[in-house]
Parts: C-alpha cells; sequence; structure tokens
C-alpha cells in the first residue's frame, strides 16, 4: 500500500468502525430475539411472534418504543453521573470490539497488547453500573449496584487468571496472532491445550474454557448470576429508575458485553475464524473470499455460544449471593491459579511449545 | 492510538511525519488537558464521589499517555490495576461513608498553608527531576533506550523485571502478600454462634441419612 496521509488513515479508520458498528447492532437487534425465542422454548412458549414474520422486526420495535418513550429523570438524582452512566455502559461495551479480529484481516486495530485491552475494558464496564446505582439516589439501584460491583471484581480475577493460561500457550497478547496459532484443525485449538504435542493439556484447558465461560456469565450479570437486576428482591437492581433511552442504551451494553465474551471464548478457545478442519483450499481463494469464510466460521461459533448463554438463563435456576462468592473465591480462584502454575511448568518443562 | 510496534497500522501507511506528528500533537495535547484538568477537580470536587470520578478520568489520560509513549503495555495494566480494581474500592468506600459535606470543607482554610507547601515542594521536585536529573544525574548515565526492534513492551519490560530486577520484584509480591494476609487476619472472625452452609455435607445427603420413615399409630403421634 502506497505511503498514506495520517488523515486518510483516520478517515478509513472511523469507517471501519462504523463497519463493525452497524454489524455489531443489527446482530444484536436478532441475537435479543433469538435469546428471547430460546427462553421461550425451553418454557414451551411461542416467544415473540406478532412484528414481522416470526416476530423477527420485534427488536426494532422495541428500539422505536424505547427511543420514543418520555426520559424520566427522578427527583433529587445526580443528572450528569445518572446519565453518563448508560453512555459508559454502550460505549465501553462496544469500544472492546476494536480489536477483535473478526476474519483474517478484518480487525479495526491489531494491538498488540490486544487481551490487556479487553481486559481493561471488561474491568472498566463495572463503573457504568455503580455509577447508575449510585446517581439514582435509590437504595434499590444502591444495592443492586454494590452487589453488581462486587461480583464483577471478583470473577475478573478468576477471568484474568484463565486469560493467563492462554497467554501462555500462545506466547502472546495479540488477538490476531492467538488465533493464527490455533490453525490447522480443532485439534490446534487452545481448549484441546493448542496442538497434539501439548495434548495432556486438555485436562487443564477444557475445565479452564467452562470456568471461563461460567465466569463470563457472572460477568456480565446473566443468569443464573443476575443477583445485581435479581427482581425478586431488588426489582430491577441498578436500572430501576432508567427509562426509555437511557435504560436502552444500558440493555444494549449489556448484550454487546454478552457477545463480547461469547466472541472471546471463540477467540481465546475456540479457534477464532480458524475452521474445525485443515482448509488448504482457501489457499488459491481471493483474499476477501478466505476472510469472508473464516467470518462465517466466527460469527457460527459466536452464536453456538450465544446459545448456551440464551440456554443457560432458561435452565438454571439463579445463586444465592454467597454461593456465588464461594464459587469464584473458593472454587474458581484455586483452580485457576493452580491452572496457571501447571501451564507454566509444562511450557518450560513439557512437550514441546507452539508459540 | 500511535506508537511503536502497530503492524496493523504500517499496513495501512501511517507515513506523512509532519502530519502524523500533527495527529499526535493534537492527541497528546487533549489527553494532557483533561489529565490536569481532571486532576485539578479531583482536589475542587465538592463531592467525594466525584473527586474519585474525576481520579479515575485522570488515570485513564494518563493511560492514553502512556500509549501515545509507545507504552501501551504500562497503559493497560494501569487501566486494569487502578481503574478496574484500586479505584472500584475507593469508589465503593466513599459511596458507601456518611459524609458531611459541611465539615469536610470546615478545616479548609486551617490545612490550605500546609498544603500548599507540600504541593509547591513537590512541584519544585519534579520539574528539578524532569530536567537537571534527567540529564546530568544517575539516570543519564544508565538510560539505555530500547532499540527499534520488534520486541513487545511485555516481553521488554519481562526481560527486565525477571533478570535485573527480580529482587525487587520478589520483594514487591511479598510485601503485598503480608499486607494480603494482614487485611485477612484483622477482618476474619469466626463466630461460633453463624450456622454455616457446608455444601460438601449437603451434596452427601442421601434419603438414607436424611429422612426416617416412621409408622405413627392413631392417637399417638411421634416418639423422638
Amino acid at each position: 500500500m502506497p505511503e498514506q496521509n495520517p488523515w486518510v488513515w483516520f478517515g478509513l479508520a472511523v469507517g471501519q468502525i462504523a463497519l463493525v458498528l452497524i454489524w455489531i447492532l443489527l446482530s444484536l437487534a436478532f441475537l435479543l430475539l433469538a435469546d428471547r425465542k430460546i427462553w421461550a422454548g425451553v418454557q414451551m412458549r411461542k416467544g415473540p411472534n406478532m412484528v414481522g414474520p416470526f416476530g423477527l422486526l420485534q427488536s426494532f420495535a422495541d428500539f422505536i418504543k424505547f427511543v420514543l418513550k418520555e426520559i424520566v429523570i427522578p427527583d433529587g438524582v445526580d443528572k450528569t453521573v445518572f446519565m453518563l452512566a448508560p453512555l459508559i455502559t454502550f460505549v465501553l461495551a462496544f469500544g472492546a470490539w476494536a480489536v477483535i479480529p473478526l476474519a483474517p484481516g478484518w480487525v479495526v486495530s491489531d494491538i498488540n497488547v490486544g487481551v490487556l485491552y479487553l481486559f481493561a475494558i471488561s474491568s472498566l464496564g463495572v463503573y457504568g453500573i455503580i455509577m447508575g446505582g449510585w446517581a439514582s439516589n435509590s437504595k434499590y439501584p444502591f444495592l443492586g449496584s454494590l452487589r453488581s460491583a462486587a461480583q464483577m471484581v471478583s470473577y475478573e480475577v478468576s477471568i484474568g487468571f484463565v486469560i493467563i493460561t492462554v497467554i501462555l500457550l500462545a506466547g502472546t497478547l495479540n488477538l490476531r496472532e492467538i488465533v493464527e496459532l490455533q490453525a490447522g484443525g480443532f485439534w490446534n485449538w487452545n481448549f484441546l491445550g493448542g496442538g497434539l504435542k501439548n495434548l495432556p493439556l486438555a485436562l487443564i484447558m477444557i475445565p479452564m474454557s467452562v470456568i471461563f465461560f461460567i465466569s463470563s456469565l457472572a460477568e456480565t450479570n446473566r443468569p443464573p448470576f443476575d443477583l445485581p437486576e435479581a427482581e425478586s428482591e431488588l426489582v430491577a437492581g441498578y436500572q430501576v429508575e432508567y427509562s426509555s433511552t437511557p435504560y436502552l442504551l444500558f440493555m444494549i451494553g449489556e448484550y454487546a458485553n454478552i457477545v463480547l465474551m461469547c466472541a472471546l471464548i471463540t477467540i481465546l478457545f475456540f479457534g477464532g475464524w480458524q475452521a474445525p478442519f485443515p482448509t488448504p483450499f482457501t489457499a488459491d481463494w481471493s483474499p476477501t473470499l478466505a476472510s469472508f469464510f473464516g467470518f462465517l466460521w466466527f460469527f457460527a461459533k459466536l452464536i453456538f455460544f450465544f446459545f448456551l448463554f440464551a440456554m443457560a438463563k432458561a435452565i438454571v435456576p439463579r445463586y444465592r449471593y454467597d454461593q456465588l462468592m464461594r464459587l469464584g473465591w473458593k472454587v474458581f480462584l484455586p483452580i485457576s491459579l493452580v491452572a496457571v502454575a501447571v501451564v507454566a511448568g509444562w511450557r518450560v518443562y513439557g512437550g514441546a511449545v507452539t508459540g | 492510538m500511535g506508537g511503536r510496534d502497530k503492524p496493523g497500522h504500517d499496513e495501512l501507511g501511517i507515513g506523512a511525519g509532519f502530519q502524523r506528528l500533527a495527529l499526535q500533537a493534537i492527541a497528546f495535547y487533549l489527553l494532557a488537558v483533561v489529565t490536569v484538568a481532571a486532576g485539578f477537580l479531583v482536589v475542587s470536587a465538592r463531592n467525594p464521589v466525584h473527586s474519585v470520578l474525576f481520579l479515575i478520568l485522570a488515570f485513564f489520560s494518563a493511560a492514553g499517555l502512556f500509549v501515545l509513549m509507545g507504552a501501551e503495555f504500562l497503559a493497560m495494566l494501569l487501566v486494569v490495576v487502578y481503574v478496574g480494581a484500586v479505584a472500584v474500592l475507593f469508589l465503593f468506600v466513599v459511596m458507601m461513608l456518611d459524609v458531611d459535606f459541611a465539615a469536610l470543607r470546615q478545616g479548609f482554610a486551617r490545612y490550605m498553608p500546609i498544603g500548599g507547601l507540600i504541593a509547591g515542594v513537590l512541584a519544585v521536585e519534579m520539574v528539578v527531576v524532569a530536567t537537571t536529573v534527567a540529564n546530568t544525574g544517575a539516570a543519564a548515565a544508565n538510560d539505555a533506550p530500547l532499540p527499534a526492534t520488534d520486541v513487545t513492551n511485555a516481553e521488554a519490560i519481562g526481560r527486565v523485571l525477571y533478570t535485573d530486577y527480580v529482587y525487587f520484584f520478589q520483594a514487591a509480591g511479598l510485601v503485598l502478600l503480608v499486607a494480603m494476609i494482614g487485611a485477612i487476619v484483622l477482618t476474619l472472625r469466626h463466630k461460633p454462634t453463624v450456622r454455616r452452609q457446608v455444601i460438601a455435607d449437603q451434596v452427601a445427603r442421601s434419603p438414607r441419612t436424611g429422612m426416617r420413615v416412621v409408622q405413627i399409630k392413631p392417637g399417638q403421634g411421634i416418639e423422638e
């Protein structure tokens, strides 16, 4: 590519960001519907089926309804912080997508510390919730936000350790490289230890991927860990006082985070855009076609994990708060800590090294 | 985001030196102004929760400055550790405190001189370090700026941290461990009256141990 004017680069980056944003928002609209449909299916209901064929336009109808409602700001709230909170949730949820490699070459910002960036952004997500709960000037939101903060901070620890095991396997913090190392078939994916030479590590990495999945349920406040919005105790937790567009921002941000977590599981453990079998035939294809082929795999895996999220919501009863904390600190943390030590030991003394 | 090792950006061809500098300068001044303003607002905000929020903003923009310098690893660690963990606990505590705002502002005039003095001393020290010491002092002797290789940030830090500074690193870890154990010792209390849930016991319960089948004769009730 010829030498480019940085302003042109700037414009290109903005265009890429807009493209990814539109893709996520469109996918979200249908994933949200899928979530409700799956939930309904488990409970032998039909789910939303009135707006459009099979209810396909339900999310858009909801969107219009949310936007057209009046924004109610309760008396005595801290207005700035109150309005800032949903914005922060929304912006952070979408900012994290900047480093997600969707397909070969399809990534907005291919930075060296991609994993850390994602970790940093997801650890910031708690602010939207705390600020919203505090600024609402009401007891239920406040209790909900305190619960949520404690929960997210706790589960971040085990998520961090699980991510470290993957980083140790891959030897890089760059998400694109992590995916590229898992090329050539499902036996090279990180949940099986990343390559046949590391196959004994599957004993560690399969439980790690499960821990990551469960922790991401807790991190995104999804059932069975949706205590921050436990409606039987806290009405709707930190978002009780929100209405209209601010509520919509909270909700979209939450779902964007869920899909982000699905993408992260896909990238870290299940090969990202890599097909589960060797794909030598794509070598002759044009780069765009090959990228699109990869993107389809990525999207399919992402949807599969979203399906698991939806199923967990439908079939698992809600945890009690002390059980949640016990699971995070007394079960996941020790297990993942031991796993980090074992994987590090394997990398130094064990079989062949991949990265 | 500027910085050294950005393969993605180089593919897009960040080149034209001067304009790139202009873009970086805009980013720098934006971040620097936000950092300083947020730092000032931390002190001057009337509501302590707002103070903490401004502190977080200051941390965050400082991380942005790190990224501009090409130290993206440090930037991310700053965000993960300080913003993601430490400041959350700050915010937690400040929110739960029942703060009397009037009482807080009472001592302002009394503490103003000593606070100003300390701030002045700190400012002078910072200027001295940034100008004289950096150019002539101990720092000038061993400032080996990293050669522009393909070594990433994380790798470069790891190479130094686990070799030259391994004792300091271990000592820092020990200090943190002691602090952690201290906090646990101070707060952990076993109350004998509190009934705790033992999940293993619950799971191990079987119908035989958990249930008793009795034949009740009419008019007699159950004997214990």
